[in-house]
């Protein structure tokens, strides 16, 4: 393999930082509102399943401030959104589906006069019974696709001959974004039938989709604009097409632009959250607890709609490995059908719910054989011929892990510290301290192979100033900061005379989501494509000019220098400009080599694997179930870093918020389908102070061995699943917290870990 | 009615805006009014802190005469106070006679001297240190977090009691991150992991000082003071603010319909969650006699003016309209081992908003401060325009689901706890406050328990007991309470008491925990209470770092 090429590490700033603390970056929200704008609100579903048999707006219309109520009869084009399953209905008509489902707006003078209004709408709905859980629609099989399988050699066959068999079940509870920023849309009619979409989207090209989709118009009538979103974390990849479908319907309806922003509660009743999962699992091993055979039966709460559950799923599947061979397997993925929110993409994309699994065995094999739960996760990893085949056919050609995971262990000084912790633990009245390593394989690329795509624009001006765009978009994750050090360095120029301007349709069509943690591998690479092409063309220029061979014409610091000049990238591009060249590019990029057959889940899907490990210490009290994460050490392998900040933000970011999803962040829906939890008095996510002084983050010093932009790896979603050691850890703890005699057998930890769980897998409550 | 006046200054100046509705928050007012969408809405209920902002005041125009910290010396003025609050549920009126700032006048206001940076633009180390360590992802927390910094740097606030954080307590650089933990406290952020925020805040006072015009500042606030706005003679202002209490209860007793708010932390939801619109509000935060915090000395049998009362040992009074910063400073004054609890009392911007009286007359069956109230033998004083003053002890108040004695014309106008014994008798008191929730910090709780008992010669004498998440109201243990009485204080006994406290009530299931859950931790905590009494500390907040 050829050696890499880097891009040197970016020390900017984000491109937005000072605007960020100065409070001049601007939201949606803080966008100035066209004179004549007016504001919405949802008229929801109080009740999980029924029939809708009238609206009546009387009440409502009659309000103060009132314009119009908008239901599902005021769509000019299809009724059911253009999602790819093509199974959701705009406005609710007929049926409802879930508590929190959307049966119309109230278009008034002011978001509160709309909210109030809102409320006034009066529904007569009979109610039908719900399936709300897992357990409810697998006895109903109520499902929304046909089971998938996928296999490798004869699980049945190499369990019943296993050497010891463990059996449990994992289960994982749902999360809520909680992006800062809720969701929101602004829809301005423009003339001759055309339309300007402000979204905070991820997507928007989906949005432009949709919007055109509902309105019956072309794509090319439509044009969705994004600067910023203040968090995605995937909550904004589909979710926010239905906020602007929404908004441009009751703008169609009224003749006037129309914002509609989501009150907290009403986003946390109406929107999609991370895909909770049910597994049950039978794994055979040896006495070294080296896996022999393994069966899945993978349960997926998609909520009432598909949205994106089949690739959730699908990733699920993809990661029941994690970082392990799985010699003979069987998994069975059920993607159930409930009258609850449709769930959505949520950072991880079914890769954290499917790597749980298989985390969660390692321990408990562990625990049934008195081996070290570290001991056995390293005898499973992918190693050489035969053992470095997934179960979905693909090789894994760049594993680091066996030497990555002793490097951390090192690092962390896991085994005294181990040793130490089970002294501490027989010293203890109530306390018991837990510490875990778990690895993270996480595969890169867009599952659905033709979505791993993009492009760009670059432009000159004559001043030398640059201005980029991408189809990514920027939800606080550095894409853009990230972009615009690729340019400048592909140009040679200071980042600070390159600018990056909002994402919008009308520059790059087609574009995908920013998501799958391939924004900077497939925008960044367009980008540097777009630049490239200009260089190129300003170096041709200047070596007719100056009568030099290309390859001595060098773009650097803002200096372009020739063996004759040295000029100013200013120069040069006056220069182009004077002779009539053109000083504007795009730039494309598709991902090489990835192909699968979505029919049998086997191919290549992912281009590469990004890989990490973390160590973690917690504490419980066993008297009342608190936990608390003590200690935290992870080595991360992110490539050559573009932006080695970033990517550590990224990294500690997705680790706190995927400890939250596994210890405080607790949705309750209750008897009636109703989601009890409905904003942050009652969702707790972390907060500074349940974060740990000791979070120790390393980089992998390595680069992609796969050609990738600047030698880099995505660095998005990875990280999330490095918490999962925390589960873990805890896991450890409970164990040492339980009676003696109990030592041996399998922790059953509900996720999240409150403190109730965490007392009923202790035995008690 | 009349929308009185908002005066305030901003920016170097007093603002004077007109027609602004009693109900209107600061947060409408700034982004809607104003234009300063700087300012963000992340949740509207107090909850996030993207909306924070801060705001400075005079002692004079209501702080507290803080029995926690000395008050300044005859003739030198007294401080401004400094607090970053919550504007998404603070009504805007709240704010008349203060000075505010928002994350947009650190770079604008001529009053706030600081160097300029690297970048070209003036800002604020608050700011600066955010940008330098990396501490903005998506931004949208980022107004919310600068702001809580910059209340940080111009107060920072008191460092805890040792004893409430023996390993974190001890380097100085831990006490640090302590207070910053402190400051934070009301502020979520989804991006970054707080790390990078965290080395913001411990660096920004590396960074060349930025400093208020603080002569300038208070002569603006002098002016406001000095000249009432000349429409406060309306004959209904549908912003009611009287700045005594005699006039607070006329007002009480005038305008029976009129919201009486004082911190708005709860009141404010009503607003922004439930829609309510509040035409007439009373706000008594201006009334210096409910800000008080004083000790009052021993009374004799029948002192005038207190019907009814015989002897009382020392007071601890604390007005009702004193915030719960400083309610709970002057508790942990006395009682330190009530600093867990107070430190978990909502966010930091929450508690330099709401009021103890507040909290009390919410009566909710999960306010934290009403065990620990209930376990200290608290009374509370209310009193009428027409019937003058009465006390109610705290047990008695509450008479179903956020249902008190409370009369129409009546405000809540102290808290009157008794001071804890001499420390040098054969006896010794026990005072543990727990909360139990999903989250250390600002969560509401599940269960929350304050046990006081009185230990003589190894028998417990006394016994106080306060239970909240049990009931429909905070209640008391009257029968474990009872049970313990003259038994040994030793682990059986302890048993026994959990036992008893499990049987005492039957809580409900909700989101926040199973009626079997409740049970359960009520009994394992005074399993918890029984080994802290025997110097085991047990609680996991309490334990910090790796092993070795």
């Amino acid at each position: 393999m050829s050696t890499p090429t880097t891009i040197p590490h970016a020390t900017s700033v984000h491109e937005s930082a000072v605007a960020h603390v100065t409070g001049n970056a601007r939201y949606l929200d803080d966008l100035p509102e066209l004179q004549g704008t007016l504001h919405a609100a949802p008229i929801v579903s109080p009740i999980a399943h029924g029939t809708l048999l009238a609206v009546d707006s009387t009440a409502a219309l009659a309000l103060p401030g009132v314009h119009a109520v908008v239901l599902a009869q005021d769509i000019p084009g299809d009724p059911l959104l253009a999602a790819f399953a093509h199974d959701e209905p705009i406005f609710a008509q007929g049926t409802v589906q879930y508590a929190g489902q959307v049966i119309g707006l109230v278009v008034a003078d002011t978001a509160r006069q709309a909210r109030l209004a809102a409320r006034a709408v009066q529904l007569q709905l009979q109610a039908l019974p719900a399936i709300l859980t897992i357990a409810d629609a697998l006895a109903a099989n109520s499902l929304l696709q046909p089971p998938v399988i996928v296999a490798r050699g004869d699980a049945t066959s190499a369990l019943a001959t296993a050497t010891h068999r463990l059996q449990g079940c994992v289960q994982l509870g749902a999360q809520e974004h909680f992006y800062l920023e809720g969701q929101i849309a602004y829809a301005l009619p423009q003339e001759q039938g055309q339309w300007h979409i402000h979204s905070s989207t991820q997507h928007p090209s989906e949005v432009q989709h949709w919007v055109a989709h509902a309105l019956g118009l072309h794509l090319s009538a439509v044009r969705v604009e994004c600067r910023r979103m203040g968090g995605g974390f995937g909550g904004k990849e589909t979710q926010a097409g239905h906020m602007a479908v929404w908004a441009a319907l009751a703008a169609h309806k009224v003749g006037r632009p129309v914002k509609l922003r989501l009150s907290r509660e009403d986003d946390f009743r109406i929107t999609g959250k991370r895909h909770p999962f049910e597994t049950t699992y039978d794994a055979g091993f040896d006495d070294q607890g080296r896996l022999q055979g393994l069966q899945l039966r993978i349960a997926v709460q998609c909520g009432f709609s598909a949205d994106l559950s089949g690739p959730v799923a699908d990733r699920a599947i993809f990661h029941s490995d994690n970082a392990y061979f799985l010699p003979h397997v069987h998994i069975t993925s059920y993607r159930c059908k409930t009258h609850t929110q449709s769930n959505t993409a949520f950072r991880g994309f079914g890769g954290p719910q499917g790597m749980a699994v298989i985390e969660s065995i390692m321990g408990d094999i562990a625990r049934t054989l008195g081996l070290d739960a570290y001991d056995v996760r390293c005898t499973n990893l992918y190693g050489d011929a035969p053992r470095n085949t997934t179960h979905y056919g693909m090789t894994v050609h760049d594993n680091v892990l066996p030497q990555l995971l002793p490097q951390l262990a090192d690092m962390a000084r896991y085994r005294p510290r181990q040793q130490a912790i089970a002294q501490w633990n027989q010293t203890q009245p109530v306390l018991r301290r837990g510490l875990a390593i778990t690895p993270v394989k996480f595969g890169i690329s867009f599952t659905a192979t033709q979505l791993n795509q993009a492009g760009a624009l670059v432009h000159i001006y004559t001043d030398g100033s640059v201005q980029v765009n991408h189809g990514g978009t920027e939800m606080g994750q550095g894409l853009h900061t990230k972009v615009l050090h690729i340019v400048a360095h592909a140009l040679g120029v200071p980042i600070a005379q390159v600018h990056i301007t909002a994402s919008d349709t009308s520059k790059i069509p087609n574009a995908s989501a920013t998501a799958a943690s391939a924004g900077t591998d497939l925008n960044g690479r367009a980008a540097e494509q777009a630049a490239l092409h200009l260089r190129q063309q300003l170096t041709a220029m200047l070596a007719e000019h100056d009568q030099c061979p290309t390859e001595t014409i060098t773009f650097a610091q803002g200096q372009v220098t020739t063996p004759q000049h040295t000029r100013s990238f200013a120069q040069v591009a006056h220069m182009a400009w004077s002779q009539r060249l053109p000083l504007w590019s795009s730039g494309f990029y598709s991902t090489p080599d990835i192909h699968y057959d979505p029919r049998t889940l086997t191919g290549r899907p992912f281009y590469y694997f990004a890989y990490g490990a973390a160590c973690t210490e917690v504490v419980i009290d066993t008297l009342t179930g608190e936990s608390r994460v003590l200690a935290v050490d992870i080595l991360h392998d992110a490539g050559h870093s573009l932006h080695p900040a970033i990517d550590r933000g990224q990294i500690e970011g997705g680790f706190v918020q995927g400890m939250g999803w596994l210890t405080t962040e607790h949705l309750v829906w209750n008897a009636q389908g109703q989601l009890m939890t409905i904003g942050p008095s009652t969702y707790k996510i972390p907060t500074a102070s349940d974060v740990p002084q000791h979070l120790n983050v390393t980089l992998w010093p390595h680069a992609n061995p796969t050609p990738n932009i600047g030698a880099s790896k995505a660095v998005g979603e990875p990280p999330f699943m490095l918490a999962l050691s925390v589960l873990e850890a805890l896991r450890n703890a409970i164990a040492a917290g339980r009676p003696q005699g109990a030592a041996n057998t399998p922790v059953q930890l509900v996720a999240p870990a409150i403190p109730e769980h965490v007392l009923q897998a202790l035995g008690h409550g | 009615m009349h929308h009185p006046l908002l005066r305030f200054v901003h920016r170097g100046r007093c603002v004077s805006l007109e027609g602004i509705a009693p109900d209107r928050t600061l947060l409408e007012l700034l982004r809607e009014d104003m234009g300063l969408t700087g300012t963000k809405e992340g949740c509207a209920s107090g909850d996030c802190g993207a909306c924070t902002v801060v705001l400075a005041d005079l002692p004079s125009s209501g702080a507290p005469d803080s029995a926690s910290t000395p008050a300044a010396p005859e003739g030198e003025p007294a401080a401004l106070r400094f607090r970053a609050i919550n504007s998404c549920i603070r009504l805007a009126h709240s704010i008349d006679g203060m000075a505010l700032w928002t994350v947009q006048d650190l770079t604008a206001d001529p009053l706030l001297h600081h160097a300029p940076t690297e970048h070209g633009t003036r800002l604020h180390p608050a700011q600066q240190a955010m940008v330098s360590c990396h501490a903005a992802q998506c931004g949208f927390c980022t107004p919310g977090v600068v702001m809580s910094l910059f209340g940080l740097y111009q107060t920072p606030p008191a460092a805890p009691a040792c004893s409430a954080a023996p390993e974190g307590c001890a380097a100085p650089d831990a006490l640090t991150r302590t207070q910053v933990h402190t400051a934070l406290s009301g502020n979520l952020c989804r991006c970054t992991g707080y790390r990078p925020i965290v080395d913001a805040a411990l660096h920004m006072n590396t960074l060349p000082r930025a400093s208020i015009d603080t002569p300038a500042l208070r002569s603006l606030l002098r002016q406001l003071h000095d000249a009432p706005a000349a429409t406060t003679a309306s004959p209904t202002p549908s912003y009611l603010a009287p700045t005594s209490l005699a006039a607070a209860l006329l007002a009480r007793a005038q305008h029976p319909q009129a919201q009486v708010v004082a911190g708005c932390t709860d009141i404010g939801l009503s607003i922004t969650q439930h829609h309510r619109r509040l035409p007439q509000v009373l706000d008594v935060t201006r009334v210096p006699e409910l800000a008080r915090v004083q000790w009052l000395p021993a009374t004799a049998p029948s002192t005038a003016g207190m019907v009814g009362h015989e002897a009382s040992p020392p007071m601890l009074s604390i007005g009702a309209g004193a915030t719960l910063h400083d309610a709970w400073a002057a508790l942990c004054a006395t009682w330190p081992s009530l600093h867990d609890i107070a430190h978990r009392f909502a966010g930091l911007p929450v508690r330099q908003s709401g009021t103890l009286g507040g909290n009390i007359i919410n009566g909710s069956p999960i306010g934290d401060s009403m065990p620990v109230l209930l376990a200290l033998g608290a009374d509370l004083v209310l009193a009428s325009h027409a019937r003058g003053q009465r006390t109610v002890a705290l047990e008695h108040f509450y008479t179903g689901y956020r249902q008190h004695v409370l009369a129409s014309d009546e405000l809540l106008v102290g808290i009157h706890i008794p001071a804890p014994i001499a420390s040098a008798t054969p006896s010794h008191s026990v005072l543990r406050a727990y909360k139990i929730s999903k989250r250390q910090e600002d969560d509401i709780s599940a269960v929350c328990l304050a046990v006081h008992l009185i230990i003589t010669d190894g028998l417990v004498t006394q016994a106080r007991i306060g239970a909240g998440g049990v009931a429909a109201t905070p209640v008391r243990a009257y029968d474990t309470e009872a049970m313990l009485m003259h038994r040994p204080w030793c682990a059986d006994t302890a048993a026994f008491a959990g036992e008893h406290l499990a049987a005492e009530w039957t809580p409900l299931s909700d989101l926040r925990a199973s009626s079997t859950y409740r049970r359960t931790v009520l009994s394992q905590l005074v399993q918890r209470l029984w080994l802290d009494t025997q110097g085991h500390s047990t609680q996991v907040h309490h334990t910090t770092g790796a092993l070795a």
